[in-house]
Parts: structure tokens; C-alpha cells; sequence
């Protein structure tokens, strides 16, 4: 016999699907399996990073058809990275298997629903805030949760629709039509900053985000927000919108661009947006006209919580009531951005905050959140929840840490989950907060 | 598979443990080798009794059954063939007891191997193999193969480390072999016939490992030659100075210019050699073998001896010998990984063959490895879309197995047989004691079901 795969060469090689050598960087370890969040919960080879990454392989090949199973395997993946943490030869697995996605689109386009809200609902701050204000008037009234009571009891769409109120965050009053140009800073003023608002935060967490202009400003920097500021199209690229989101990413850059040369950085306070800022140098790297553009955009971009780090005044004290804390790093702020040590640094120094280690965090082991994957994939996006509660429970913290509005949402929900289901912000025993509300409760 | 094969395995061991849509197929095709070869079917058993059933299924049917761990193995001892049930253990990943009494462990098949040594070094013990696989191979598979790894000349294999082991044959027969004890001469000693039989005699569903106290302490030392012979010398000079080291790694020059195209560490790629020497146990006693070892090092002929004398210190020597499997990952499309093994005294001799070979062939060859207990791991590197590259892959991966056997080596030290040396075994082996061989097999799995075209020639 012969030892030697007598592979029939690309067969289906479409303008995305990542290349033979691409794929070929994969050397089949499996070094990757015992850190993805899927794989452990389901132990199968399909819902792990190597196996993902082989049938976009087989694929290539000539030796699997796109289906709808394969469509699904590859949604399945929570666009976590853990997987590249870890990948001995340094695969880009997560953003191969983003790509494959987009190589299935072709074929098979993804649900009628979730294009239509990234194409026409979900394309920034402004018309996030449309879109969110009936959801705000029901909630206001407290006709959501009555709605769901009637309607909960439909047989088939009864459960999903009283989960999604459940999960549902509270819609604010949105930070994006008061937010002036310029906030000065509250002291000496030592730097400037660009700040990109995005569009989960504006409607479902905007008193975070008001938080971090505060403590922005308390830190001695001038904050700049331009108008006219597009998603940062993280969902849109994630979903396969590829043309959408190299679009929006190049609004932005224009946004942006006149304030290059005058700002230190461009700071969010969403690791998903700071990350997918960050990636817009890649995403634009084949466009002529805009690649350079984007690689100086992409060189300021900075997550709120490493910048803070890095200019904290130390004649700036924090203290805050005797409280036990953990940190939750959000997948797209530590796996994405290695930004670990920051927030960390950040939270100890707070006098009277006890911060203890939460298991699983390097790589981050994903609290399900990962972008709409909740909404998408609710089953596993729930034992996902669950297992990082119980992590949370077994510290004893009654403070719980993070960065990122998905993770902040989705741990809120676990939550009330392991508290009393329909008990909302009362009888919670853990609150969530970001690491910018705790700074600024500690000025 | 006809539907009824199927509809009985799918009444025995429930529909969510059954998979047979293509993609599933696809992602259970291969192993940690590039080759690919489906299965029909793929089952996730999770109890002993779940095994047996399939077993007695397969038999009955004369379905060829290929058991999985994590599929990491490289010689595609786990490859399934067409025709075939991939037999997926990965569920079966319980630690079912961890006794300090009796300094054991009791497992089951699918228990990744670093997850056991993880939990029982929370309580001081020790689970010494460590095959390079070890934060994602499962502790049957390193049964199966009897892994190895790099603390092998001080510690042995995984063979040395099972008491005990629960295995399930063809027909769902299960048989309980060894048990808890160090000392056990009541029957035959058949457990060790499963240890390295890499799922041909049976399929291995629970594992009683030993354990030992956890050395306190850890110190390295790294060293150039000019000479590659003087480093494989040196290891022999180290343990004539009455050290054991924990660790021998050898580096040529070829693996420290790849990893230096890799990660630029400032190796000394003019050098013939670098050797990676660490010893371990109490604090006072590594400080004083390590300084033991840096002399014999200086002794053998290294034109430099770096010695670390804190963790840190350690973990930066160790650097260059984890970035090897990268860097070579990035040399080429694919690498054939062999792990040949001599006796000591032959190290020097076989690695000059190695790169003869490589030569003659025309192939970029690499070679590192642990030379304390002689085993090696020359790296073709290759394309597999290039026949012709892949036909002088194949010769000179062939000749590089005879050079071995020819030293009084053998084919493999940890990898295990597979497919991909299955046309050498004829040469390497007895020919009385492969007639015997045939005979076990045949004792223990009468019509050939288990994991067939794998380990012995047919």
C-alpha cells in the first residue's frame, strides 16, 4: 500500500474560501480541542476548531458539498479564539472559519431576519436607538413581561419568546444625542482622546458608557466623539456580510481620519468594537485606496480598560466599599487583544476591592454571549452560562467584573437565572458591572 | 452499512450517540496525520456496557471497529477505513477515583492525559509520561500506543505506569486484568499485550494508573557543540557521573535553523548541535546534579554551557525546544514524523544516517529528539499534492526505518505502527515471533473486526 494521501487537488476554490495553504497550516494536532468552549461541553470533533477548520478542508478538497450541516458546524463556533491561543503553528483558525462562513454564504445566504436587521436595523448607534424604542415603551410600561406571560403560554414559539424577554436588557435613555463633541477634561488635561461609541452600549448600557466619558475626563483627558459614527460591523462580519461590513469599516475610518493627527488614541469601551476596530487594518488590507488609511485608523485604536492602565494618574486614588470581586475577560478584549494584565492592574488599584481569580482565563473560556451567538445558538450559549455561574459562585465574589456589553448582558442573565427567574435587578446575589462603573464608583 | 447495522446500534446506544451525516464522517476522517479515510459511522459510546454492545454488534456483523481517542495519534493507527465504525471515546472522560493511599489512579479512556496530571499534583503525586501530545491525547490512546515522551530515560513509559486496565474484545466479551497492587504474578500478565496493541486486540475502557510523589524541583541546561557526536557522547558521560537526567533533548542543525527562521532566538546554527539537559527532585539535589551536568557538558567537547539556576532561568532555555514543532509546522505544507529508536551507543551514528539519507533523497531532513533513551525524530518535509516529491518521501522514509533496525534499533519508540510502517514490520520482526503475534491476534479477535490493516502485517 502506499502511506501517502493521493488528495485530488482544489476542486471548489471560491474568491473566500481560505487556500490550500491556509488550511494546510492546520498540522491536525488537536492542540486546539481541549480549549474550545464547544468542544468540551459537546466532546465531538465537529465542534471543535481542527474540525471546523477540516471540513472547510474536505471542502477545498473536492470531497465535501456545502450543506446545511456544514453551514451549521461552522456557526456553531463562538468566534471566541481561543483556538489561536494555543495553535502551535500560530493558525488564524477563528478568523478561517469566519472566512468559510462567508465561502457558505455563497450558497447558502444566512437566515432572511438576521440580513435584513445588520443590513437596514442594526448599522449604528442612531439606528439602534429606533429600533430599541418600542422595546424601551413596553418596558417602561411593563407590558413585556405581561405580553410574554399571554403569549408565553403559545404552544411552540411560547418558551423562545418568554426567554428572549427574559434575556432582553433594559433600554435606557440613550447616551449618543447628549454626548457633546468635546468633554473636557476634569483636571489638568494631559491627553486626548477619540471615543467611538457603539451601538449596544448607547441603548442597553448607556450609563456605562456615560461612566466611561466620566472617568475619562477624571483622568485628566480631553474626549472627542464625532458624529455620523457607523457600527463597527463586528455582527456584520461575523455573519458573513463581508461587502456590508468593509463598507461600514471605511465610514468610520473616514469619521475618524481628521482626527488622527490630533488624538493619542481611539478608545471604546466595547472589547467586541475595540477588537473589530483594531482588525479593520486586515479587513482592508487588499483595498489600495483605503489599506494605509485603515493601518493608521487600526494603530490608535485602544480598549478602554489599556488605556486607563496605561495613563492612570497615581495622584488619582480610587476607593471603593470592602466588596470581593472577580473578573470576567471577554474573549475579544483577552484572546483577541491579549489585553489580560490591564483591567486587572486597573481593579487593584482600588482600595477596599478584593479581587479574586476566576478559573479558565487564559485562554478565556467564553460565557456564551459571543455576539448574537446567545440569540442564534440559545441552548449551548446557556449550559455555556451556567458552567462560568457556577465558576463565579465558587469564589465567592458578589461583584462580577467585565468589559464587554455581550458579557455584561449575558452574565446579568445568569444572574437572574441563578437568582429568581422573573426577580429582575431584585433578589440578584452578584451584581455585573463593567470595569469603568467600578472605577467611577470609586473616584 | 445497511440500515439494519445501523437501526441496531442506534436501539442500543441511543440516537445522540450515532452519527453518520457527511459532515460528521468528514471530521472523524482522520487523525494527526494528513491522511483522510471515512468511516460509515461513527458511535460515542459512554459506559463499558455501551462498548460491549457496539462490539458484539460489529461481531456479529463482521464490522470493522477503529477506537479514537483524541486523533492525535501520527502513524494513523486511528485512521478509519471505508466500511468501518469510528469508535469515539472522547466522552468517556471521567477520573473516577485519585487514591493517595494507594498512590493510583483510576480513569477512563477518553481522559486527556494532562487533565489526570493536573489533578493529582493538586495533591503532591506524580503522573510522569508525558508524550509532546499531552494537553490533548487521552490516556487510552496513550495506552494503546504506550506513549512516551521526553522523561522517559528516567521515568519509563506509560506501560510502566498501568496496573491495571479493563478492555472489551470483539463480541463484547469484557475482561478486569492486573488490578491495584505493584506486585501481581496470580494468572498471566495478558494487560501487557494490550499496552501498545493500538486497538487491534481489544478496545481498552478503564485504566488503573500508578503514581508517585511529585519531584520538588526542576533545573536546565543547555549547551553547543561543534560536534554532534560529542553531545550524543556527553549523554553517557552524564550518567557514568551518577545523574539520571529527567531530559536529554537533542537539537541538530537543521531544527535550529528552522526554529531561528521561525522565532529568532540567536541560536548557534554554526553549531552541529544543541543538547537540552534537565534533572529533577529536591531543591539541594538538582542544584547539585545541574552543576554536575554543566561540567560533563564543558567535559564532552560544548562550546557553550548555559545553566539556569532559577525557574525562570529554566523556562527561557526551554524555549527553543518548544518552538521546534512550529517552526517546522511553517517549513512545509506537511512533515512525515518518524521516531525511530536506537540504543544509546548508536545515537551519533544513526543521526549521521539520517541526514545521509536525506541527502541521497533530496529532501530537506530535520532531526530531534530524546537521545537518553535513543529515540529520535527525523521530519520529512513534504507536499502531499506532489507524487513525486511523496514517492522519494516514501523510499527515503523507508530506508531511515531499515537504518534503525539495522543498529539494533526499531521502527518506532512511541508513535506506534499504524498503516504508516506496516510494509516494514516483515523486515524488523522475528518471523517466528510474528507467526506468534498472528496467533495472539488471532486468539483474541477471531475474525479480525479489530482496528484491521493496523500495527501487523496481514
Amino acid at each position: 500500500m502506499t502511506i501517502y494521501d493521493p488528495a485530488p487537488g482544489p476542486r471548489v476554490i471560491g474568491p473566500t474560501l481560505p487556500s490550500y495553504d491556509e488550511l494546510m497550516g492546520c498540522i491536525r494536532c488537536g492542540r486546539c480541542l481541549p480549549v474550545c468552549p464547544t468542544y468540551q461541553e459537546t466532546q465531538l470533533e465537529t465542534f471543535s476548531p481542527r474540525g471546523r477548520l477540516n471540513l472547510l478542508r474536505a471542502v477545498e478538497d473536492g470531497r465535501l458539498a456545502i450543506t446545511a450541516g456544514l453551514e451549521d458546524h461552522l456557526y456553531h463556533c463562538l468566534d471566541c479564539r481561543a483556538c489561536n491561543t494555543v495553535c502551535p503553528p500560530g493558525v488564524r483558525i477563528g478568523e478561517l472559519i469566519v472566512r468559510g462562513r462567508v465561502a457558505v454564504e455563497e450558497k447558502r445566504p444566512r437566515p432572511f431576519l438576521i440580513r435584513f436587521l445588520l443590513r437596514h436595523m442594526l448599522t449604528g448607534a442612531a439606528r439602534a436607538e429606533i429600533l430599541s424604542r418600542p422595546l424601551r415603551i413596553l418596558q417602561a410600561l411593563r407590558l413585556d413581561r405581561l405580553g410574554a406571560a399571554l403569549l408565553g403560554r403559545l404552544p411552540g414559539v411560547g418558551p423562545r419568546l418568554r426567554q428572549l424577554v427574559e434575556f432582553a436588557p433594559r433600554i435606557g435613555r440613550p447616551l449618543r444625542p447628549e454626548l457633546p463633541l468635546v468633554t473636557p477634561a476634569a483636571r489638568e488635561q494631559r491627553h486626548r482622546v477619540a471615543f467611538f461609541l457603539g451601538c449596544m452600549m448607547n441603548v442597553a448600557l448607556p450609563d456605562v458608557s456615560r461612566a466611561t466619558v466620566r472617568v475619562l475626563a477624571a483622568a485628566g483627558c480631553q474626549v472627542i466623539t464625532p458624529a455620523g459614527q457607523a457600527c463597527c460591523a463586528a455582527p456584520q462580519d461575523d455573519q458573513a456580510m463581508l461587502t456590508l461590513s468593509r463598507e461600514m469599516a471605511r465610514r468610520n475610518i473616514a469619521v475618524f481620519e481628521p482626527l488622527l493627527d490630533q488624538v493619542e488614541a481611539i478608545v471604546s469601551d466595547c472589547a467586541g468594537c475595540s477588537a473589530a476596530l483594531a482588525e479593520y487594518a486586515e479587513w482592508l488590507h487588499d483595498d489600495l485606496a483605503w489599506a494605509e488609511r485603515a493601518r493608521r485608523f487600526s494603530a490608535k485604536v485602544c480598549d478602554v480598560t489599556a488605556w486607563l492602565d496605561a495613563i492612570w494618574p497615581d495622584d488619582l486614588p480610587l476607593r471603593h466599599g470592602a466588596v470581593v470581586a472577580t473578573y470576567h475577560d471577554p474573549c475579544h478584549l483577552a484572546n483577541l487583544q491579549n489585553v489580560r494584565s490591564q483591567p486587572r492592574r486597573l481593579l487593584s488599584r482600588i482600595a477596599g476591592l478584593e479581587l479574586r481569580p476566576l478559573p479558565d482565563s487564559h485562554p478565556v473560556r467564553c460565557c456564551g454571549s459571543a455576539g448574537i451567538y446567545n440569540l442564534t445558538h440559545t441552548p449551548m450559549a446557556l449550559t455555556l452560562l451556567d458552567r462560568k455561574m457556577d465558576d463565579v459562585a465558587a469564589t465567592g465574589a458578589t461583584l462580577l467584573v467585565s468589559a464587554n456589553p455581550g458579557c455584561l448582558l449575558q452574565l446579568e442573565w445568569g444572574c437572574r437565572r441563578s437568582g429568581q427567574p422573573w426577580g429582575r435587578r431584585q433578589g440578584q446575589q452578584v451584581a455585573v458591572k463593567h470595569v469603568v462603573q467600578v472605577l467611577d464608583e470609586s473616584l | 452499512m445497511d440500515a439494519a447495522a445501523i437501526a441496531e446500534l442506534t436501539a442500543a446506544l441511543g440516537a445522540d450517540r450515532v452519527s453518520i451525516a457527511a459532515e460528521d464522517l468528514a471530521a472523524y476522517a482522520y487523525d494527526g496525520s494528513w491522511m483522510d479515510s471515512r468511516p460509515d459511522l461513527v458511535v460515542h459510546p459512554q459506559t463499558t456496557e455501551q462498548i460491549a454492545a457496539v462490539l458484539r454488534i460489529a461481531e456479529a456483523r463482521r464490522i470493522p471497529i477503529v477506537p479514537r481517542g483524541a486523533g492525535t495519534g501520527l502513524a494513523g493507527g486511528s485512521l478509519p477505513a471505508a466500511g468501518s465504525i469510528c469508535l469515539n471515546l472522547a466522552r468517556m472522560n471521567r477520573i473516577l477515583e485519585i487514591s493517595a493511599a494507594d498512590t493510583l489512579a483510576v480513569v477512563q479512556p477518553g481522559v486527556v492525559t494532562n487533565d489526570l496530571q493536573r489533578a493529582v499534583e493538586r495533591i503532591g503525586l506524580f503522573y510522569p509520561p508525558d508524550p509532546a501530545s499531552v494537553y490533548q491525547s487521552t490516556m487510552g490512546g496513550n495506552v494503546a500506543t504506550n506513549a512516551g515522551g521526553p522523561r522517559c530515560l528516567k521515568y519509563g513509559v506509560t506501560g510502566d505506569y498501568v496496573l491495571g486496565l479493563e478492555v472489551v474484545l470483539a463480541g463484547g466479551h469484557v475482561l478486569r486484568l492486573g488490578g491495584r497492587t505493584i506486585k501481581d504474578v496470580a494468572g498471566y500478565d495478558l494487560k501487557r499485550l494490550f499496552i501498545g496493541s493500538e486497538g487491534t486486540l481489544g478496545v481498552v475502557s478503564q485504566i488503573i494508573v500508578r503514581l508517585i510523589p511529585k519531584p520538588a524541583a526542576q533545573l536546565t541546561a543547555l549547551a553547543a557543540f561543534p560536534r554532534l557526536a560529542d553531545a550524543c557522547q556527553a549523554v553517557g558521560a552524564i550518567l557514568q557521573a551518577d545523574v539520571i537526567p529527567l531530559v536529554t533533548e537533542l537539537m541538530d542543525q537543521g531544527t535550529m535553523r528552522a526554529v531561528e527562521e521561525f522565532k529568532r532566538l540567536g541560536l548557534p546554527t554554526e553549531m552541529e548541535a544543541l543538547l537540552l539537559v534537565a534533572v529533577d527532585g529536591d531543591a539541594e539535589l538538582v542544584k547539585r546534579e545541574i552543576a554536575i551536568v554543566g561540567e560533563v557538558l564543558w567535559r564532552s567537547g560544548a562550546a557553550e554551557v548555559r545553566q539556569a539556576s532559577s525557574v525562570a532561568e529554566s523556562e527561557a532555555l526551554w524555549e527553543a525546544r518548544r518552538s521546534v514543532s512550529p517552526a517546522i509546522a511553517r517549513l512545509a505544507r506537511n512533515k512525515l514524523g518518524e521516531d525511530v529508536t536506537v540504543p544509546r551507543s548508536k545515537v551519533a551514528e544513526m543521526v549521521a544516517r539520517l541526514h545521509e539519507i536525506g541527502r541521497a533523497n533530496d529532501l530537506r531532513v530535520v532531526v530531534y529528539g530524546h537521545i537518553g533513551d535513543g529515540n529520535l525524530h527525523p521530519t520529512l518535509l513534504c507536499d502531499r499534492r506532489d507524487p513525486e516529491v511523496m514517492q522519494r518521501v516514501e523510499k527515503a522514509a523507508g530506508e531511515l526505518l531499515m537504518a534503525a533496525v539495522e543498529l539494533g534499533g526499531t521502527l518506532t519508540g512511541e508513535h506506534g505502527i499504524g498503516i504508516f510502517k506496516l510494509d516494514h514490520v516483515a523486515d524488523a520482526l522475528d518471523p517466528n515471533a510474528l507467526a506468534w503475534m498472528a496467533g495472539v491476534k488471532a486468539l483474541f479477535d477471531p475474525h479480525g473486526i479489530m482496528n484491521p490493516g493496523k500495527k501487523l502485517p496481514a
